[in-house]
């Protein structure tokens, strides 16, 4: 037994056996198609059903786009190209509606030789978003930007901009542009100023208005500064009611007063005038810029343990989400009239802003009490014991945290709201989807159209719908401060 | 602090509701400006070009009673009111005046409190059918599959129908007019009922009109009218003989074109009373002597007004039929000026 391996001779492999190629199953394009279409019969049965699914909707579809017509003054005008290119009973999709009514879709009613004024507005609205979007990076920041800086201008140029607010414009961004390579946090000063200058500009008017309901925070804060050594409580409550006064009673008259002395008036527009994505996007903005915070001052409320602030926040939720965003708006517009004095003008966009953003503010806190439940108690504990007081513990620890684990949830209630601009139709405003498209047919040029409008407003629609949900997973990734 | 401002200015609305209200004229004077709701979008009767400019039936309308108040057929802020929101703008005060292809009925006359001030168009329900079918009378509809728009009138109508002949038929609900049109295309029913001059203006858009034929019942009353609020008889007045001097003025030979002229030279008492040369009817109405003479001069009679946006000339190509003046066997007939 012992000499059984006596003869052997003991083998050492002393070079590399060659790669052998996989097994064709495991390698290349067949690899991934087994691996993630065919992994196994109910997989196989799926694709096999999608693929016919897609096969089925291109070929009825396909011959549709592929006869598209993009000049024509009619649908007839269509009707007649698409028969004479692709022979009788050929179909085919119109788009010249798009082309002949594109300026209706994006700016609605809005005086044609003042679109540059939207454009300005929208293109500065990047500036006020940039150091609150992508506080993170400056290199994001600086595309953004110098994006938003070059299509602006060429825009406002094209469109006939006059001079004066060209170089306004060029200034600010470029300005912005500098900024924030150095300084990003001063462009929060922007984007405070934001608002106010984006009223203006799309409505126009005097500029005094604005400036006067900037006057209210001022007084607000000397009156603070200046009650502030007799008492605390004094000096808040001065802080919150001289604003007020000042909006209520004096804001007006000082407007008046200023713009009689020197007028710094552009040409004012009317909300009527106010339609297509141009309605939707102020609404959309006006809204989410507004509903978030309330949205977190009602999550915390709600959390809160003071009994009469907990109930007014489940009160005002619970009442919100309870009533369709229809009803509310019915209210806005119909409502409101018996009760205000007749002859009052309170602007119907306005009312649509208001009433939306409570909406989506209910939801937003709801949202955000998710996230603050989700928070681990132990850092409210140590919130507590490092003592801090309950607004810098909010502020510090609590509320970076629990956003950041709300935001897919804030993100989708934001893009809800977006789409859900296309409501106002039921009150009378021209929303880009039903409004605008339905005035569109209303023209005997154009009556009979029905696909083409609504694929392209859809199409816009979820460009900016996508982009929004892209941000928020790049954010995710961004804050993402675990398992790195 | 802001809850006891708006309960304040809400309370202060609610008392200055029921004393501001009464006078119209003065406050469309002193606003500078008629606000006049209109459909949002309805071929040859409402509908903003690609600029923004309203044009259309009911919008020249709205242009000869702000050319008769104003004295500017283009001082007119046009509202575009939904099928829902129509009534409370009117009764919100809103709007001044609803010029918005509504039908005139009984409740919407007394328990809605407006105030019809006229036909400006006689309507009525009808039916389309592809020519296919071999259908040429609505009662051998009998087991149809029909479009119907929800929450109309013409919706009630067509149950009081087929329950009068003693047939049944299948709806398919539709929401809108373009989703009509797109349904009855794609055939998903055998038959489209609305208003018989929605079906004209669909038909001409169809990419062939002729293999579709609509019926010649017409199986409801629709008689189209401008309306105001209750409550202010003056301005009442004044939009009722409004319409009146348009339709006068057509079944006198009066045009925008020859207005000037006739005003000059006419020798006919009517036609002198109604242009302000002889009696002062103006003000009677808290008006002044020529305003019947703008508001003809806005867009023209009533039968330029007809013929410019929904008549024979037009796409939509509406006979007059009913909407003739009774001299020539239709039912528009002006309340003698005097």
């Amino acid at each position: 037994m012992s000499e059984t391996h006596a003869q052997t001779v003991p083998f050492v492999r002393d070079t590399m056996l060659p790669p052998a190629a996989p097994p064709v199953r495991e390698a290349g394009a067949v690899r991934w198609l087994r691996q993630n279409l065919f992994s196994g019969p109910l997989n196989t049965v799926l694709t096999i059903l999608g693929v016919l699914i897609v096969w089925f909707l291109v070929s009825h579809f396909w011959d549709w786009f592929a006869h598209s017509v993009w000049n024509a003054d009619s649908l007839s005008d269509c009707r007649r190209i698409i028969a004479e290119t692709w022979g009788e009973g050929a179909r085919g999709a119109c788009w010249a509606v798009v082309r002949e009514r594109w300026n209706q879709y994006v700016y609605g009613f809005y005086p044609p030789e003042l679109y540059w004024r939207p454009t300005m507005a929208f293109g500065l609205l990047f500036v006020a978003l940039a150091p609150v979007l992508f506080s993170e990076s400056v290199m994001i920041r600086r595309v953004v930007l110098a994006l938003a800086t070059v299509l602006t201008l060429w825009l406002m140029a094209v469109m006939g901009a006059p001079a004066a607010w060209l170089v306004f414009a060029a200034a600010v961004l470029v300005g912005a542009l500098l900024i924030s390579e150095r300084q990003p946090s001063w462009l929060l000063v922007f984007s405070i100023l934001y608002p106010l200058m984006g009223v203006w500009f799309l409505w126009g008017g005097s500029a005094w208005g604005p400036v006067m309901v900037l006057v209210g925070p001022v007084l607000g804060w000397i009156a603070w500064r200046l009650l502030g050594r007799a008492s605390a409580l004094v000096a808040t409550v001065a802080a919150l009611v001289v604003p007020l006064v000042w909006w209520i009673v004096f804001a007006g008259d000082a407007a008046r007063d200023a713009e009689s002395i020197v007028s710094l008036a552009i040409p004012a527009v009317a909300s009527d005038r106010f339609g297509g994505f141009l309605l939707s996007i102020t609404i959309g903005v006006a809204g989410i810029a507004m509903s978030l915070p309330l949205g977190i001052v009602l999550a915390l409320a709600r959390r809160s343990d003071m009994f009469l602030v907990k109930t007014l926040a489940v009160i005002f939720i619970e009442f919100i989400r309870g009533v369709p965003l229809i009803a509310l708006l019915f209210v806005a517009s119909l409502l409101l009239n018996y009760f205000l004095p007749p002859g009052t003008t309170f602007d119907i966009i306005l009312r649509v802003i208001i009433m939306v953003t409570l909406f989506s503010a209910a939801y937003m806190a709801e949202v955000i009490r998710g996230g603050l439940a989700a928070l681990p108690k132990g850092q409210y504990e140590a919130a507590d014991a490092l003592g801090l007081d309950y607004w810098k513990a909010q502020r510090l620890i609590v509320l970076p945290q629990a956003l950041k684990i709300s935001i897919p949830g804030i993100v989708s209630t934001f893009i809800g709201m977006f789409k859900d601009t296309t409501l106002v139709t039921f009150v009378g405003l021209y929303d880009p989807l039903k409004s605008m498209s339905d005035a569109v047919r209303a023209s005997t040029s154009w009556k009979g159209i029905y696909w083409e409008p609504y694929i392209f407003v859809g199409f816009i629609f979820f460009l900016i719908c996508f982009g929004m949900s892209r941000y928020s997973m790049y954010l995710e990734r961004r804050l993402a401060r675990d398992h790195r | 602090m802001k809850t006891s401002v708006f309960l304040g200015s809400m309370a202060a609305g609610a008392l200055m509701a029921g004393a501001g209200m009464a006078d119209t004229l003065a406050d469309v004077k002193a606003r500078g400006e008629l606000n006049c709701g209109v459909n949002t979008g309805l071929v040859g009767f409402a509908a903003p070009d690609a600029n923004g400019n309203w044009t259309g039936f009911d919008v020249d309308f709205c242009k000869a009673v702000a050319a008769a108040v104003l004295g500017d057929p283009a001082k007119v802020k046009y509202v575009p009111t939904t099928g829902q929101t129509r009534f409370t703008a009117l009764s919100s005060g809103e709007v001044d005046l609803l010029a918005r292809n509504s039908t005139w009925t009984f409740s919407r006359d007394t328990d809605l409190k407006l105030d019809f001030i006229g036909v400006n168009y006689y309507d009525g329900q009808g039916f389309m059918v592809n020519k296919d079918l071999g259908v040429t009378s609505a009662k051998e509809l009998d087991g149809a599959t029909i479009c119907i728009q929800t929450g109309t009138t013409t919706e009630l109508n067509l149950a009081d129908y087929f329950k009068a002949n003693n047939m049944t038929y299948q709806p398919v609900n539709i929401d809108s007019n373009a989703e009509g049109e797109q349904q009855y295309m794609a055939g998903a029913c055998d038959a489209y009922t609305t208003d018989a001059s929605g079906l004209a203006a669909t038909r001409a858009a169809f990419a062939d009109p002729e293999s579709h034929i609509i019926l010649p019942e017409i199986i409801s009353k629709e008689p189209l009218g401008p309306a105001v609020r209750h409550g202010d008889s003056n301005w009442g007045d004044i939009a009722r003989w409004t319409l009146y001097a348009l339709i006068a003025a057509e079944e006198y030979g009066i045009t925008s074109k020859n207005l000037e002229e006739l005003a000059k030279s006419s020798q006919n008492p009517e036609v002198q009373r109604l242009l302000g040369v002889t009696d002062d009817l103006g003000a009677m109405i808290g008006l002044d002597k020529d305003w019947a003479k703008r508001a003809i001069a806005a867009s023209g009679n009533y039968g330029e007004i007809f013929a410019a946006n929904i008549g024979e000339q037009t796409p939509i190509g509406l006979a007059r039929g009913l909407n003739a003046q009774w001299t020539q066997g239709g039912l528009m007939y002006a309340m003698p000026f005097r």
